[in-house]
């Protein structure tokens, strides 16, 4: 008599998902870019209200920088990318 | 009365009101960023020339490995965008009216050639660096400078308005 093999699942290592630390990206403060810019800039590209954008200006202009975006690495980078187009000077980083 | 130099219109395009002597002087920054920019890709890591590298920032300031993957992933996406705004700056240098996309590639270009100027004359945020002087030898660029700095003011209140 043979036994019939018991297939056993071996657990497959790919399918533990690892939680993603979100990433933060942060835009420095410069003397070159323009404050109306800047905002400008917040809201045309994270749709963020006049209001929100002002803020996170003012948080670069008077404390050097502010956390602009934050999410998974790719989302981050993208962010940073463009801000990167516009000529902001933006820097990721693990929250 | 100062006239608004872009205006929009009730289209949603944008009217421009820019004297030749000015666009002459928009033609001519084109084709100067444009051999900085290609000369800065030429070279393997970049950051050979400190203002050209402002348009090239760090993603990653405390992570070599994870800057230079991202370098390479990036980089040259960003010279094509960079270039391609001021292709449209180029193009459109002499245009009565522009679409917004259009406008949104000047205020772009015209942010760069700011930027690589401004980092060349160490610009600060209280202005210490100005030149007192008209027969100061960096007088010129810093007039440069002060107009792209007015119109591109001039364009983020149009494209806010």
């Amino acid at each position: 008599m043979t036994a019939v093999p018991v297939e056993v699942k071996e657990p497959d290592v790919e399918d533990v998902v690892v939680p993603d630390r979100p990433w933060i990206v942060i835009v420095w403060n410069d003397p070159i870019n323009l404050m109306s810019y800047v905002t400008f800039v917040f809201q045309k590209l994270f749709g963020y209200s006049l209001e929100k954008a002002t803020k996170l200006m003012l948080d670069v202009h008077e404390k050097g920088k502010a956390v602009v975006s934050s999410g998974p690495r790719e989302k981050a980078e993208l962010d940073v990318f463009r801000l990167h187009e516009h000529g902001l000077w933006a820097t990721m980083e693990h929250q | 009365m100062i006239r608004r130099r872009v205006r929009r219109d009730r289209r949603g395009e944008f009217e421009l009101r820019i004297p030749p002597d000015e666009r002459d002087l928009l033609r001519s920054v084109g084709p100067q960023l444009r051999d900085l920019l290609v000369r800065e890709a030429a070279s393997a890591q970049g950051g050979e020339d400190t203002a050209v590298s402002r348009l090239f920032p760090v993603a990653y300031p405390t992570d070599e490995d994870r800057q230079t993957e991202y370098r390479l992933l990036a980089h040259d996406e960003l010279l094509a965008s960079h270039l391609g705004a001021l292709a449209v700056l180029e193009e459109t240098a002499g245009a009565d009216r522009l679409d917004e996309d259009q406008l949104l590639s000047w205020m772009r270009a015209i942010n760069h050639v700011r930027l690589v100027l401004g980092t060349r004359l160490d610009v600060t945020e209280d202005g210490d660096e100005r030149p007192r002087s008209a027969r100061d030898p960096r007088a010129p660029a810093f007039a440069v400078y002060d107009y792209l700095t007015y119109l591109q003011g001039e364009i983020i209140e149009a494209l806010s308005g």
